[in-house]
């Protein structure tokens, strides 16, 4: 469904140019839910960015179905991959109602049964007709996020592109959200990349993941993995030790050997 | 059994909204000597609020009542003005959530500590400048000489969390308070700050109140954690036994987090009983 070679990602030129993403190579099946772990800068979020055109491509390929994607990307491109992003708080406009938010997409690509479209999004996602015409101050933090995943859903993508889709919210709600997620992939057959700084929710929702740090990508490996321990890096070791929580008599920190 | 530092006996914070009024923290009560205590909440539970009642920054137009609020013997709700600006910063120092939002933008880090430790301590400048930097390599900081020059927007989060709270260690205070110190960090830098704290801790005989969401990290760091929900501590106990903990919000809240050891699907999701929040 998804290929990815050796993506490069280059921001700024001279004296400012950043590698954000130096050597990243992955292939996603389709029905298949992949996982991006790594801390801040580790380069996750840009990759996905990458992938839908929000970050350039400076090197490698991005291939969705074999093909090559163009930039800029085509409406097909978006009726094929969407994205959810990591505050809800931030990525739906404030002034707009759910109702709007929903519309535009739909407007955009012609779609004509808005109507029901809309309120067929908000059944998929636990939501009731009535938060239709309410703003973004009007919901809470795990109603946002549900209205973003419609927001992404209503164009019926095949791919969804999660970019730490529950790191705002509370432990209950993420709950929510994740189940909504996992129930959402098997009614409708999605694709997910997830990206998250926590291996637990990684290998709740994933059966393969990639770990990634400064850019780079470190190890891919699977959650049964994970689960069991077996890691072959030691980096990979190390954040799977600081995901059980404070130890008093750990060895120096991950972070403190590079960077 | 010495007398314990901080003594809060059913805490109040209300905010009189044109509304009406919303009872943020409703009736707290706890003892802290000199030891780790968890706060553990969600968003909305009053935790934040009653760290900042402590330190009397309840902004405007919020109001403080209690039965007791004593600080060392210190009547907290009575002291003057001036009796609580030495304490603030002194005495009782607190750590903000976001060093991004909380440190000043248009000065070094150094002149920031340095400040801190001025407003406390009589001391010289190259004293105070002496102080800073040690305190700065008390933090880890990998190169304290530089970072004592460097502007807040300069430094990464994990080195802007490690700036403040050598800001707020500096005067050497008796207690403090941590509100989500942790949660803006990756994990790995996280067990980092941790850890400076843990040694101030355990070195330095300092109490600590830290206020977080994560029960996990909570309960693998603290000696005794309180739970609160709406605005009540609705469960006490020592952070080893949390497992066993007897509240169904506590079991709720602990259940339902993904963990590595387990694979559970669908996640149980928590049923909040509206008579929890009486």
């Amino acid at each position: 469904m998804l290929d990815i070679q050796n993506l490069q990602v280059i921001f700024g030129t001279g004296r400012l140019q950043v590698q954000a993403v130096k050597n990243a190579s992955f292939h996603v099946e389709a029905g298949e839910s992949y996982g991006l772990v790594g801390e801040s800068g580790s380069g996750k979020s840009t990759v996905l960015r990458a992938i839908c055109g929000l970050a350039p491509i400076s090197g490698g390929h991005v291939r969705v179905d074999g093909k090559e994607v163009t930039t800029p990307r085509g409406k097909a491109f978006y009726r094929t991959i969407q994205m959810v992003f990591q505050d809800p708080y931030a990525s739906l406009h404030p002034r707009h109602t759910v109702d709007r938010t929903l519309s535009e997409p739909l407007a955009i690509h012609g779609v004509k049964d808005a109507e029901t479209r809309i309120l067929q999004a908000l059944r998929e996602v636990g939501l009731g007709p009535s938060f239709r015409f309410r703003y973004p101050h009007q919901l809470s933090g795990g109603q946002r996020q549900r209205i973003a995943i419609a927001r992404a859903l209503i164009l019926r993508p095949k791919v969804l592109l999660l970019d730490e889709p529950t790191s705002a919210l509370d432990a209950s709600v993420q709950a929510e959200v994740l189940n909504l997620l996992e129930d959402l992939r098997h009614k409708m057959g999605l694709t997910y990349i997830l990206v998250s700084h926590d291996l637990a929710v990684v290998a709740h929702l994933c059966q393969r993941l990639l770990v990634m740090r400064n850019g780079e990508s470190i190890e891919e490996t699977t959650s049964a993995a994970l689960r069991s321990g077996q890691a072959s890096n030691s980096y990979t070791q190390s954040l799977i030790e600081a995901s059980q929580g404070f130890s008093r008599d750990a060895p120096q920190p991950a972070s403190s050997l590079a960077t | 059994m010495t007398k314990p530092l901080l003594e809060v006996e059913d805490l109040r914070v209300r905010f009189h909204l044109r509304t009406g009024t919303v009872e943020a923290v409703r009736g707290v009560s706890f003892q802290l000597g000199r030891e780790r205590l968890g706060i553990v909440g969600e968003s909305g539970s009053g935790k934040s609020q009653t760290g900042r009642a402590i330190l009397g920054l309840t902004p405007p137009p919020g109001e403080v009542l209690a039965k007791r609020l004593t600080f060392d013997g210190i009547d907290l709700l009575t002291a003057s003005k001036r009796t609580l600006r030495t304490l603030r910063g002194g005495r009782i120092s607190m750590v903000m959530q976001d060093p991004k939002y909380s440190l000043n933008p248009v000065m070094t880090i150094g002149e920031q500590i340095i400040e801190a430790y001025q407003a406390h301590v009589k001391a010289s400048r190259a004293e105070a400048h002496d102080r800073a930097l040690a305190m700065l390599e008390a933090v880890k900081m990998r190169d304290p000489g530089r970072v004592f020059a460097l502007y807040p927007h300069e430094v990464s989060g994990g080195m802007g969390q490690r700036a403040m709270i050598a800001m707020m260690l500096v005067t050497e205070p008796d207690l403090l308070i941590a509100d989500e110190p942790t949660s803006a960090l990756d994990v790995t830098v996280s067990m980092e700050i941790l850890r400076i704290l843990d040694e101030f801790v355990s070195e330095r005989g300092m109490g600590l109140i830290f206020i977080s969401h994560d029960l996990k990290l909570v309960s693998s760091f603290c000696n005794r954690v309180l739970v609160m929900y709406a605005g009540r501590v609705v469960e006490e106990l020592e952070a080893k036994h949390l497992r066993e903990a007897k509240h169904p919000y506590t079991q709720g809240l602990m259940r339902c987090l993904p963990t590595l050891a387990d694979d559970v699907h669908p996640l149980p999701t928590l049923n909040r009983d509206p008579s929890w929040a009486l």
